[in-house]
C-alpha cells in the first residue's frame, strides 16, 4: 500500500518525535469532537424530551427522522468530499434539476416510473462528472466551480419546468416514500439511509480508498507522491455525490409528491453545516462518519424541537448560521491550543534536560 | 494499483444506488396505466349545525406562504384580530423562504401541537396535501386563504376575490375616472397568463353594457410582468394611440411600470391609469396626481375572514359543504359555494382618502 507510507514513512531524528506527537495531538481532537458531538446529541435530545411538550412522540419522531433523509444522504458523499478538501456547492441544484426531469419525463415520456428513476440517477452522476471533470480535469477550484452549477443546475431546473409543477404520480409511489416500518413509527426511508451511512463509514474508515482521502486532504502532492491517483479519486467522489443528489431528487420529489424547480432550494447550506458540525475540517483531512450522522441528528433535533417550542423561522437561521461557525472555528481552536501546549511542553522538557 | 481504487468506490455507490432503486421498483408503472386519484371535492362529514355558539379558547395557527412578507403581515394581523375577538389562541409561524416544502414541517409541529385550526397560504398545491391530511386526522381543521390546495385536502378555501369581481370593479373603476367615455387599452401580464386572460375575457364582455357604450377597448398589450417591458409597452401605447383616455392594468408589476412613465411624461393627470396594485407601490402615484384609485382585495379582511372560517368549522357550525352560512364578525354573513370556497367579497378601491392606512 502505497500510500500508507505517508503516515509510516519516519522522518529522522527528534522531528520524528514530535511529528508523531502532533499527530497524536490531532487524532486526539478528532476523537473528542466526535464523542463531542454524540454526547451533545445525547443532551440535546434528553433535554428536548423532558422539556419540550410533543417531542418525544412516535408521530414527532416519524416527522422528524423523515424531514432529515435528505440531508443526512446528501452529507455522506459531502463528508468524504469535504475531507479531501474540495466542496460541493451544487448538490442542492442537482436534487432540484433530478426532480424537474423526473417530473418532465412523467409527464410527456411515457416511460414507466422505474425507467424515469434510473435515468434520474444516471443524470446525476453525469451532473456531478460534470463538476468532477471542471475540478480535476482543468484544475479547477471546486468551490469556484461548484458555485456555478450551483446556480446552472437551479437555472436549468426552470427551464424544465418553468414555474409549472408535477404532481400526478401514482399515490402507491407517493405513499411508499412516507411510509413507516410496520409497527414503528420510523419512517422505512431510514433503512436505506443507514445502509448507504455504513458503506461510506466502512469506505472511508476501513479501507485505503478512505486512507487515500484524508491523505489527499491533508497534503495533496505527498498524496501523489504515494502513490494516490488524485484526480481520478476525486472526480468519482464528485460522480458520487451527483448519484445520491438523482436519489434525493427521486426522494423528495415523491415525498412530497410535487416536482418543482424550488426544490431543496438552499439546501447545500445545512449539508455543509451538518458536515462541519459532526468534526470534519473544511480544510481537509480531518473528520469522520460517526461525527456527521451525530451532526445530521443534532440539527434536526434542533430544528424540531425549536419549532415545537415556538421560536421563529429567523431565530432558526440564526441558530444554524452560529452552529456552522461554531463548529467551524472550535476544532481548530482547539487544535491549535493543543498544538501550543504540546509545543510549551516540549520546550520545558529540552530546558530540563 | 490504487488508481482504480477511486474508480472501484465510485462503482460500488453506483451499483449499490442502482439496487436500492431495483428494490422499490415492481413491474412497470407509466403515466397511463396509474390510476390517479383526482377530481373529488372537498369532503364535508358530518353535518352542520347552523346554531352553534363559537368555541371559546380555540387554538388558530396561520402558516403564511412566508414570514417576514409584508402582504402576509397584514393578512396575518387581521386574523389576530379575528381570534382576539372570538377568545381563542392566536399564533403565527411559517418560514422564511416561500419554498414549496418548507411548509410541511410547519404542519407537521403544528399538528404535534394539537392546533384546532391551521390557516394556510399554500406554496404548492400538492406539496404540503399529505401533511394537512395528518393534521386533519389529528383533528385540526383546515382553512386555506390566498393560494389554495387541492380541494381534497382543505375544508375551506377563502378566495380573495372572483374573475367577475375583478373584471367589474376594473371597468367602472377607469370608467369614472374617464368620464365614461373615450378608448381604453388594457396593459396585461403575459399573453398566456391564464388569470390575466380570463379577467380580460369578462372585462370585454363587462364592456358590452350599455353604461360602457361609450368606452371602446383599442388594444391589450403585454408586459410579461416585467418591469421595463411593461415601462416601454405604456409609451408605446401612448404613441400608438393619441385618443388614449385611460390604461388597464390588472398586475401588480405592470401598474407600477405605468405609473412611473405615466408620473414622469406629459400624459401625467390625463390619461388615467388603474389596475391591480398594493398600496406601497402605488403610494406616491396616487399622492402625485398620476392615479386617482386602483385595487386590490384587502388582505388583513381576508385573514380575519380565514380566522372566521376557521372557528366556524372548529365549532360545528359549518361543515364545508355547499351552502352552509356563517358570521364573520365586522364582514357579516358568508355562505360556502362549490368546492368548499368562500368569496371575500369585490376588490377594496384605494385612493387618496384611505391609501395611508395600509402598510403591505
Amino acid at each position: 500500500m502505497a500510500h500508507d507510507s505517508l503516515y509510516a514513512a519516519p522522518p529522522s531524528g527528534a522531528d520524528t518525535e514530535r511529528e508523531a506527537g502532533r499527530l497524536a495531538g490531532l487524532r486526539g481532537a478528532l476523537g473528542t469532537w466526535d464523542g463531542a458531538i454524540v454526547a451533545v446529541l445525547v443532551v440535546a435530545v434528553l433535554l428536548a424530551s423532558l422539556s419540550v411538550q410533543n417531542f418525544a412522540t412516535g408521530r414527532n419522531v416519524q416527522f422528524l427522522l423523515l424531514d432529515l433523509v435528505p440531508l443526512a444522504l446528501l452529507a455522506l458523499p459531502m463528508t468524504l468530499i469535504v475531507i479531501t478538501g474540495e466542496i460541493d456547492l451544487s448538490v442542492a441544484s442537482v436534487v432540484g434539476l433530478s426532480s424537474t426531469l423526473m417530473g418532465q419525463m412523467w409527464l410527456s415520456s411515457g416511460l414507466s416510473l422505474e425507467l424515469i428513476c434510473v435515468l434520474v440517477v444516471l443524470i446525476g452522476g453525469v451532473l456531478g462528472a460534470v463538476n468532477g471533470l471542471f475540478v480535476t480535469g482543468f484544475g479547477l477550484p471546486s468551490l469556484a466551480v461548484t458555485i456555478g452549477t450551483l446556480a446552472l443546475y437551479r437555472g436549468l431546473s426552470f427551464v424544465v419546468l418553468g414555474d409549472q409543477a408535477v404532481a400526478d404520480f401514482p399515490a402507491g409511489w407517493t405513499a411508499a416514500a412516507v411510509q413507516t416500518i410496520p409497527g414503528t413509527s420510523i419512517p422505512a426511508a431510514v433503512v436505506p439511509v443507514l445502509l448507504l451511512a455504513l458503506v461510506f463509514g466502512v469506505v472511508l474508515h476501513a479501507t485505503p480508498v478512505g486512507r487515500a482521502l484524508y491523505a489527499m486532504g491533508n497534503n495533496d502532492e505527498a498524496a501523489t507522491f504515494a502513490g494516490v491517483s488524485v484526480a481520478r479519486t476525486k472526480f468519482w467522489l464528485f460522480v458520487v455525490s451527483g448519484v445520491v443528489g438523482g436519489l434525493v431528487g427521486i426522494f423528495w420529489t415523491l415525498r412530497y409528491a410535487s416536482a418543482r424547480g424550488d426544490n431543496a432550494t438552499g439546501l447545500e447550506l445545512t449539508v455543509v453545516t451538518a458536515v462541519l458540525l459532526g468534526g470534519v475540517s473544511i480544510f481537509g483531512g480531518r473528520g469522520g462518519l460517526l461525527g456527521v450522522v451525530a451532526g445530521v441528528l443534532l440539527l434536526g433535533v434542533l430544528r424540531n424541537a425549536l419549532q415545537l417550542a415556538d421560536v421563529d423561522a429567523n431565530a432558526l437561521t440564526i441558530v444554524t448560521g452560529t452552529l456552522l461557525i461554531v463548529s467551524v472555528v472550535l476544532p481548530n481552536a482547539v487544535a491549535d491550543v493543543r498544538a501550543r501546549l504540546h509545543r510549551r511542553r516540549r520546550r520545558a522538557q529540552l530546558g530540563a534536560s | 494499483m490504487s488508481r482504480y481504487r477511486g474508480l472501484r468506490a465510485g462503482a460500488t455507490a453506483f451499483t449499490l444506488a442502482a439496487l436500492l432503486l431495483g428494490s422499490t421498483a415492481c413491474g412497470g408503472t407509466t403515466r397511463e396505466n396509474s390510476g390517479n386519484d383526482s377530481g373529488g371535492g372537498a369532503q364535508a362529514s358530518g353535518a352542520a349545525n347552523p346554531d352553534a355558539k363559537l368555541k371559546e379558547g380555540l387554538k388558530i395557527a396561520f402558516l403564511p406562504k412566508q414570514v417576514n412578507n409584508p402582504y402576509f403581515t397584514t393578512s396575518d394581523n387581521g386574523g389576530k384580530e379575528a381570534v382576539t375577538e372570538i377568545k381563542g389562541e392566536f399564533k403565527e409561524v411559517g418560514p422564511s423562504e416561500a419554498s414549496a416544502s418548507s411548509q410541511v414541517s410547519y404542519i407537521n409541529t403544528l399538528s404535534q401541537q394539537g392546533m384546532d385550526v391551521i390557516v394556510t397560504s399554500a406554496n404548492d398545491p400538492n406539496a404540503i396535501c399529505g401533511a394537512l391530511n395528518q393534521a386533519k386526522t389529528a383533528g385540526a381543521k383546515i382553512v386555506t386563504f390566498d393560494s389554495d390546495t387541492k380541494p381534497e385536502c382543505r375544508q375551506i378555501f377563502v378566495n380573495q376575490v372572483t374573475a367577475e369581481g375583478i373584471a367589474e370593479n376594473q371597468v367602472k373603476l377607469i370608467s369614472q375616472q374617464i368620464g365614461g367615455e373615450g378608448e381604453v387599452a388594457i396593459l396585461s401580464a403575459t399573453a398566456n397568463a391564464t388569470n390575466q386572460n380570463a379577467w380580460i375575457a369578462l372585462m370585454k364582455e363587462e364592456l358590452k353594457k350599455p353604461e360602457y357604450s361609450k368606452i371602446k377597448l383599442v388594444t391589450v398589450a403585454y408586459g410579461n410582468d416585467e418591469d421595463q417591458k411593461s415601462f416601454q409597452e405604456t409609451q408605446g401605447l401612448l404613441q400608438s394611440y393619441p385618443n388614449l383616455k385611460g390604461i388597464i392594468s390588472p398586475t401588480t408589476v405592470g401598474v407600477a411600470a405605468a405609473a412611473r412613465y405615466l408620473s414622469g411624461s406629459q400624459y401625467k393627470g390625463k390619461v388615467k391609469l388603474t389596475g391591480l396594485g398594493t398600496p406601497n407601490q402605488m403610494r406616491e402615484y396616487v399622492k402625485d396626481g398620476t392615479v386617482d384609485a386602483f385595487a386590490l382585495w384587502n388582505p388583513a379582511d381576508l385573514g380575519y375572514l380565514a380566522a372566521y372560517a376557521g372557528a366556524a368549522l372548529a365549532s360545528g357550525q359549518i361543515t364545508g359543504a355547499e351552502g352552509d352560512k356563517f358570521t364573520a364578525g365586522k364582514l357579516g354573513e358568508f355562505t360556502v359555494g362549490k368546492d368548499g370556497i368562500v368569496v371575500l367579497g369585490p376588490p377594496t378601491v384605494f385612493d387618496k382618502s384611505n391609501i395611508d392606512q395600509f402598510k403591505f
